[in-house]
Parts: structure tokens; sequence; C-alpha cells
């Protein structure tokens, strides 16, 4: 039997204002896998930060069905069902990079024995092995957001969520950081969701792309990579890959002109 | 022209401009036949203080640290109580901080009768008008610096389903750390004007503010200058040990990072 990870059936969110009811969400009906790499693309304020912050219960729908794990999301981060990676690494100045991968450890009561195993671990994951002693403010913008990362496998959740996570940094930098979260994935298996307004970067990582549209946030497209696993940053100039990247670059403006 | 002073320009400027001044005084005094009774010779001054040490000493001890210290760590530490339970309710936050701001604003040596009147005239009045006068700065302090935590951060703890008592204690304590620091910074000058000017409504026969009032009316204004001199030293050797336990404790801040 296959359930999925995440099922959102008719998801609805409106959200009171001063300046009255905004509705951020629209009937959002999708199903994501386990193991599936899905990325939310879209213009700002189409609601696809809305809906990764709804499946990790940080908001609240005002209509529909959404589970994760088969509870409901506030259930699931109770669970500490996931590890979220948000725009800014968000690093606490005060301890070390290895203090802050710690940090999830120590309030999930994880034993003191297991942590430094832990952090070893996803260092290596994250490509920061050696690390570990340096403050957040000592590293460069790349390494704290792969340290935030490694923050947020620490615990091993098998949902990783991503709220454009390399937003702020240099295309040169982002390429690089892509390809490792593309190893990552690899390697953990994780469920992950991912949002970003750049059209290369979902179609590079993605096997699933929800294209949304704004007011009201609405999904107008659903992509299924044929795409393979492995991916060099080279198949970006393959006529595959164009042809997807043509397609998402379609709905978002089908959404745009309606 | 624009080279950094050295470590010895930095120290011996602000010596030499201090001598400087001291030479001008001396001379103004002596030249013009200034009476002691107005302004005494610095030479006297440094007379007064070493042929009282025994009076000065007591006075210190009076005042400083019966008065000022015992003060300044009841009105913190009664600040840092009310600040963490204020946080926990939102109705105190709405109805009492205005009542607090309100209290911040009167002028609480005005209090020293009354204090003198309800705990005696030995230091337990002083150490109160102290506590009072600090307790305002510190609390308003403590309270901005713990909401100084932006929503990213909070949402990461919602993220790890954190208590609140482990949100302030690895949040919110730590990252208020450099606002307590400032309200220390002031209350230490408070403390000390506090606990002299309270003297001045009755005390027992001791302390520097009862000096100051006695030998000003004697018109021994050496012994005067004298204590002024002895609270000098004490309010920048205590501002001194604030800092200095400061950039220990708040290294990470981007104002102690240098």
């Amino acid at each position: 039997m296959k359930k999925p990870v995440i099922d959102a059936q008719g998801v609805d969110l409106t959200f009171q204002t001063n300046d009255g009811p905004v509705h951020a969400l629209k009937d959002v009906n999708l199903e994501i896998n386990k193991g599936d790499f899905v990325s939310f693309i879209g213009p700002s304020g189409c609601g696809k930060t809305t809906f990764l912050r709804c499946i990790a219960g940080l908001e609240t729908p005002t209509g529909g069905k959404l589970t994760v794990n088969g509870i409901s999301p506030e259930e699931a981060r109770k669970a500490r069902a996931y590890g979220y990676v948000f725009q800014a690494a968000g690093l606490y100045p005060w301890r070390t990079i290895a203090g802050n991968i710690k940090l999830p450890l120590e309030i999930m009561g994880y034993p003191k024995s297991e942590h430094d195993e832990h952090v070893r671990k996803v260092l290596e994951l994250v490509d920061l092995s050696g690390f570990e002693k340096k403050f957040p403010w000592q590293l460069s913008g790349g390494m704290q957001q792969r340290a935030s990362i490694a923050r947020a496998l620490a615990f091993d959740a098998e949902i990783l969520l991503m709220d454009e996570p390399f937003g702020a940094l240099d295309e040169i930098v982002r390429d690089h950081l892509n390809e490792q979260l593309l190893q990552l994935w690899a390697r953990t298996e994780k469920t992950i969701g991912f949002v970003t307004h750049s059209i290369p970067e979902a179609v590079y990582l993605s096997t699933k792309i929800v294209v949304m549209s704004p007011r009201p946030g609405r999904i107008t497209d659903v992509i299924e990579s044929p795409l393979p696993k492995e991916r060099p940053l080279e198949i970006r100039d393959t006529p595959e890959f164009i042809e997807i990247a043509h397609r998402v670059r379609e709905g978002l403006r089908a959404g745009h002109d309606a | 022209m624009n080279r950094p002073d050295t470590t010895f320009e930095k120290i011996a400027w602000p010596i030499g401009f201090g001598l400087a001044v001291l030479v001008l005084w001396e001379i103004v005094v002596r030249g013009f036949g200034v009476s002691p009774a107005i302004l005494p010779a610095p030479t006297a001054i440094a007379a007064a203080i070493r042929e009282n040490p025994g009076t000065l000493w007591e006075d210190w001890v009076q005042t400083v640290l019966k008065g000022a210290v015992n003060g300044l760590w009841m009105g913190t530490l009664a600040a840092l109580v009310v600040a963490l339970i204020i946080d926990r309710f939102d109705f105190l936050k709405r109805g009492l901080l205005p009542v607090a701001n309100f209290f911040a604003a009167l002028p609480i040596v005005g209090l020293a009768p009354i204090m003198v009147m309800w705990f005696g005239f030995d230091w337990h009045s002083k150490a109160a008008v102290v506590a009072v006068m600090v307790f305002f700065p510190m609390l308003v302090n403590i309270l901005g610096g713990l909401a100084a935590v932006d929503p990213m951060q909070r949402d990461l703890m919602r993220t790890y389903a954190a208590s609140h008592a482990q949100t302030l204690q690895k949040l919110r304590g730590p990252a208020a750390l450099p606002f307590l620091f400032n309200g220390l910074k002031i209350a230490t000058s408070l403390a000390l004007i506090g606990a002299i000017v309270a003297e001045y409504f009755g005390s027992p026969i001791r302390g520097m503010g009862f000096r100051i009032t006695t030998e000003m009316g004697r018109l021994a204004t050496d012994m005067v200058w004298a204590e002024i001199v002895v609270s000098a030293v004490t309010g920048t050797a205590l501002y001194g040990l604030v800092a200095g336990i400061e950039k220990r404790v708040t290294f990470w801040h981007p104002s102690q990072r240098g």
C-alpha cells in the first residue's frame, strides 16, 4: 500500500488582516509521496511559503483537509516529523556550529552521549566537517546555510521542508549547493518540500514541480519530471530540461494573466 | 596623519589632558587666591584623601557596599523576576507595562524620605531607594531584550515543538543578554547617585552622602571633594566591571566582536 506522506484536499486559508480578509490559499489539492522532491514555484504572494508553513503546522488552514503522515500537521509538528530550513540561516551567534546542530537534540532530549555522533554525521552530509568549533559569524553565507540544513537533518526527521533556502546566495554558490542537496537527498531518501522562485532551480532539483499563482494563492499546474534521478549540472542544457522549464514558465504566465 | 592611535597614545592622551586640567586648576586657585571654601586646590584635596583614609573607607563601605550594591542586586533581581512574569502573561504586558513606564518617569530620589520612614536611618533605606531607582530601567531593558527575537527564530523553536521554558532558556534568554547589560550600565551609575543622595535625608554618622552634607556645613570642602573623587573612581570602576563582564558574556554580539 502506498499512502501519500503529505495529503492536501481542498485546503483553504484566509488571513484576517486590518485591511480585511486575504485569501492566501484556495482549493489546494496535492499528494506528496515518500521520497519525492517537490518544488513549489510562483511569484510572491502565490501562497507557496504559506502552504509549506501549513504542512509544518505553523499556519492552520481555515478549510479543507491536510494530513502529514496520516495525522494533522499540528500533531506531526509535535511528533517532530520534519526539519525546517528557513530563508535565512538563523544560526544562534552564541553557539558554535556544533552547538547549533545540538540545539534540536537538546530540546528533543536526545542522550548527551549521542550528540557528537549526530553532529559528525550531518556535518559530513553538508560537507562542513572540521567546522564544529567555529562560530556562525566566522563562516560565509553559503556555509551558514549549509550548517542550518545540517541542523534540520540532525534529528533524522523523514521530511525536510525548505523555504527558499538559497534565495539570498549568489548563483555560483547556489549551483554548488543545489548539486550537494541532490546528493544529500539521494543518500538520505528523505521527502523534501522546497519553495523557490527560480525556474532552473525547481526543474533541476525536483521530481514534482508545483506551479502556483497569486490572488488567491492556488495551484495552476503539477509537473511530474521525467528527468533521471542522477542529474549532473549539465543536464540543464538538454532538450528535456528546457522543455520542462518552458512548461513551468507557461504555467506561471497563465496564472499571471488570469 | 590618519593612522590609528597606538595603545600608548590611547592612554597618554586622556592622562595628559587630565593632568593639564589639574595643573590649570591649581594655578587658578593659588594665583587668584580663591577661598578654600569655594574651591580647594587639587593638592589640598589630595591631602584630605591622604589624611583620612579610615573615614573615607568607612563611608565607602557604608554607601557603596551596603547601600548601592545591595540595592543594585535587589532591584535587578526583582526586575528580572517581574519581567519573566510579565512576559509569560499577555494581559500583564498590556496592563502593567504602561504603569511601569509611568513610574519609570518619576524622580525616584524623591522617595528617599519615605524610605527612611519605612526602613530606618541605616543602609536598608538607601538600598531600598537604589532598588526602586534601578528596577524600572532594568525592567524595561529586559522586556525589550526578551521581545528582540525575530519571528523566524521563534518559528524555528516551534518546529522543534519546544516548550515556553526551553525557548526562554535556549533562545530568548541569551538573546536578551546584550539588553540586560545595557540596563546594568545605566543602573550602576543610578545606584551610586541614589545611595549618596538618599543619605541627605537622614543617615547614621557615616556614609558618603552624610559626609558631604556635614563637611559642607563646616565649610571643609576639601573633604567634600575627597568624597566626590572617591565616588567618581568607584563609578568608573563599577562601569568598567560591568563592561568587562559584558565583553566576556556577549562576545558573539556584533557590538562586541570588534
